[in-house]
């Protein structure tokens, strides 16, 4: 085993050397060159401050904006500093309780509002920080939103579609509406 | 399920297979050592690492040296990652200041990496230094990965060469995997993923002001950390408001391109590659399920290449990709029926242009249900054990897939390297089946199958279920194994099933609510990690050693020809046949009762 042991240790520094120093901080170099807004994590920037991520998602509950999913991270929602989903199982007492509470809010924001509710919208994302709802649960909340800004539904529609992305490449993935920059483009209307 | 869902998991399949043909062929220089390019470039490196390692590349290792060799070396690795986490609050690139790592969980997760698991009983951006993930979870993506390759290629060798006594060098074998495999496909691929959002950065994390601040409710906790009751023995809860957010980040695209490639699956951060900032779109999301199962496939054309008759690979990958195909189907199939108890409370779940639909508990939007069903097989086909969406919130029996898949053994494609030798452990039980029904003596790729060959392969594939199901079983009984459950009735079960089966198989991926952060699970984890490796390997590679001294038996009428429908066809009873046996039982009790008490309402 001898044999072995100056080979092992001598290895096991210089792939260490290659893939734990020179490989990340080539990829660093190369990424802050070649897209620094992406590899510093796409935030937007208004007034030389940074007020948020386009790929990070902030809870929402008041009715004048629009809500994005129910976020399990601890101890607040979307808290982007421990991500986290709920992981309760589909026949557990808690996710029905949790369902019925989210449905809950959503119809005391907006009494009379009878339509179903789009499941993405009463269910837990798997980061926690889900940026995005579908173009059918932004509908759902047009007539909400639209009523708390005075605004009419048809403009709130236009807003929405403007921040709707349709699949990548006409193929992968799933139609989305961003939340937060829905929700920005809509306070700079004022 | 959708039109769309469809043409996405196909879309996938079309990209994979147009693949596996030039990189086998690549890979099959790089192990035969023959000229392929990359060799002028990077030629003095490996040199370098030669000289300084005081090894002779020329230099042939019997399967003894050849184990201990790969043991030494992966010991190495595990005291330095050990090492690593115990002392990273001293070490520099660790701007959240995070301390030690406590011990138990120092072991677990030393034992994770170096084992090619990535079970992660800890959350990324709350436990680990930026030095940490780069010099230990990194480092340890490649060289694991690099190890499993190294030993294929070792019984690949035992196959390909008769009346030999060596089956190659460890070193070189290890070198040249992570040279000129691993670290040029790493690199192409975190520069895509930081092209559409991955975040690769040393600066600390940024604080951002929320644009609506929340007030929300949160436990009391009192003075030693406990959560505080009230009179009526509830824990108390206080109003909060919170103003910002803090955004976690780091070198995430450069470590999650090795963590898929190499079948690795340790997410930078706690969510994984549902993390926005680890695969922030379909595009990476498409990308990371390529990586992952990209050179187990491809490794089937390196081996028909290397034992001379391509044929032979194509069957293997056809046994493989038919398991995978069916089983992305079944669990697309199960989410999109979605959960009819939330349906009764008037919830949308039908898919359509507008909405993913389905059970979207644990999911992203942009990847939707089809993304999320094709990732959850393929991580758990092969042994990378990421994940775009949280298994534990699946329906039970779009749980019971991945369960299913990493109790197959981790042959449905596998591990780099690991995989396919597991695979090949199949054939040879496949040819000895088919040899004892028709009277013959067993032979595989002209190597006549005899009592050792048998005798290491039964090892091989009973070691694994009785790992699994033994410590399942002393979870279940103990207090110290059921005070980790999280969700109630069967599907508390199923997380225990679940982590051993994903440990057991060096999977890595879990049921996420089972809480994994005690001594118990730490330990008897680290155990089962490392027992599930090393313990294959060094039977593997003494197989690798006995196949190559044999010599080449001429095919004759009654040789069973390993490249035909029909041997694909056996090749799948063989595996379909010893995980169904072994486990069926135990499903039964986890995810297949939960879905009938689901359906029932």
């Amino acid at each position: 085993m001898n044999d072995h042991l100056r080979p092992a240790v001598m290895a096991l520094l210089s792939l260490t050397l290659l893939t734990g120093l020179v490989y990340p901080l080539a990829v660093t170099g190369l990424a802050q060159i070649l897209f620094p807004h992406q590899a510093n994590g796409s935030v937007i920037v208004r007034n030389g401050k940074i007020i948020g991520s386009s790929l990070i998602g902030q809870p929402f509950d008041a009715a004048q904006y629009f809500w994005g999913r129910p976020s399990a991270t601890a101890p607040f929602p979307y808290n982007s500093a421990a991500s986290s989903g709920s992981n309760v199982g589909p026949t557990n007492e808690a996710l029905i309780k949790a369902v019925q509470a989210r449905i809950a809010a959503l119809k005391a924001a907006d009494p009379g509002h009878v339509r179903p509710i789009p499941v993405d919208l009463v269910t837990a994302s798997g980061s926690g920080l889900d940026p995005h709802i579908c173009p059918a649960a932004a509908e759902y909340q047009v007539h909400r939103v639209a009523r708390a800004r005075a605004l009419d539904e048809a403009t709130v529609r236009q807003v929405v579609a403007q921040h709707t992305h349709g699949r990548q490449f006409g193929i992968l993935g799933e139609p989305r509406v961003n939340v937060l920059e829905l929700n920005l483009a809509l306070d700079a209307m004022h | 399920m959708t039109l769309n869902g469809g043409l996405q998991i196909g879309l996938y399949f079309l990209a994979l297979l147009a693949l596996v043909k030039p990189l086998g062929w690549y890979m099959a220089r790089v192990y035969e050592g023959q000229v392929m390019g990359l060799d002028r470039v990077l030629g003095s490196i490996e040199r370098w690492i030669y000289r300084i390692c005081g090894v002779r590349a020329g230099e042939e290792m019997d399967w003894r040296a050849y184990a201990g060799a790969m043991l030494m070396f992966n010991a190495a690795g595990l005291l330095a990652l050990y090492a690593l986490q115990r002392l990273q609050g001293l070490l520099p690139l660790n701007p959240q200041g995070f301390g030690a790592v406590p011990p138990d969980l120092a072991f677990n997760t030393a034992a994770s990496f170096t084992t090619n698991t990535n079970w992660q009983a800890y959350g990324g951006e709350t436990t680990m230094s930026y030095l940490t993930n780069m010099l230990g979870m990194t480092v340890q993506n490649f060289v694991s990965a690099a190890t499993g390759m190294a030993i294929l290629v070792a019984l690949i060798r035992g196959f390909a060469r008769r009346s030999d006594t060596t089956i190659g060098n460890f070193w070189v074998d290890l070198v040249r995997s992570v040279l000129y495999i691993l670290v040029p496909l790493s690199l192409i691929l975190a520069l895509v993923l930081v092209s559409q959002g991955a975040v690769q950065t040393l600066s600390s994390y940024h604080a951002v002001p929320l644009l609506q601040s929340l007030r929300y409710e949160r436990p009391v906790a009192d003075a030693s950390g406990q959560p505080a009751l009230d009179d009526k023995g509830q824990p108390k809860r206080e109003q909060a408001a919170v103003s910002e957010q803090i955004l976690a980040v780091g070198p995430a695209a450069s470590q999650v391109a090795i963590k898929h490639l190499g079948t690795n699956g340790g997410g930078f951060f706690n969510a994984n590659s549902a993390h926005p900032f680890e695969s922030p779109s379909p595009l990476t999301d498409f990308l990371l399920i390529l990586a992952e199962t990209l050179l187990a496939a491809a490794f089937t054309y390196t081996f028909g290449k290397m034992v001379g008759d391509t044929r032979q690979g194509w069957a293997i990958l056809a046994a493989m990709l038919i398991v995978l195909g069916i089983f992305v189907v079944g669990a697309y199939q199960a989410e999109s029926a979605g959960n009819p108890r939330i349906a009764a409370l008037g919830v949308n779940q039908q898919a359509s242009d507008l909405q993913p639909g389905g059970n979207m508990e644990g999911k992203e939007v942009r990847f939707g249900l089809a993304r999320s069903a094709l990732f959850a097989t393929a991580t758990t086909a092969t042994s990378t054990g990421a994940v775009n969406s949280m298994h534990d919130s699946f329906t039970p029996l779009g749980g019971l897939v991945p369960l299913v898949m990493m109790q197959f053994g981790e042959v449905i494609l596998g591990g780099v390297g690991s995989g396919l030798y597991g695979m090949l452990i199949f054939a040879i039980i496949a040819v000895f089946v088919a040899g004892l029904m028709v009277g013959r003596t067993p032979e595989y790729l002209g190597k006549k199958i005899e009592s050792y060959e048998m005798k290491m392969a039964s090892l091989l594939i009973l070691i694994m279920p009785m790992i699994v199901l033994g410590f399942t079983a002393v979870a279940v009984v103990t207090d110290s194994g059921q005070s980790s459950i999280f969700n109630p009735g069967p599907h508390g079960f199923s997380e225990v099933l679940y982590a051993y089966s994903s440990m057991g198989n060096n999977n890595g991926s879990a049921f996420g609510g089972l809480n994994a952060n005690t001594s118990f699970y730490n330990l008897t984890g680290g155990v089962v990690m490392l027992m599930a490796r090393f313990w294959l390997a060094i039977l593997t590679l003494a197989l690798a050693g006995s196949l190559a001294r044999k010599k080449l038996v001429p095919s004759g009428p009654g040789t069973l020809p390993t490249h035909t429908p029909l041997f694909v066809v056996l090749l799948i009873g063989t595996v379909v046949l010893v995980g169904v046996l072994t486990f069926l039982p135990a499903l039964a009790l986890g995810p297949i009762v939960e879905h009938l008490l689901m359906v029932k309402g």
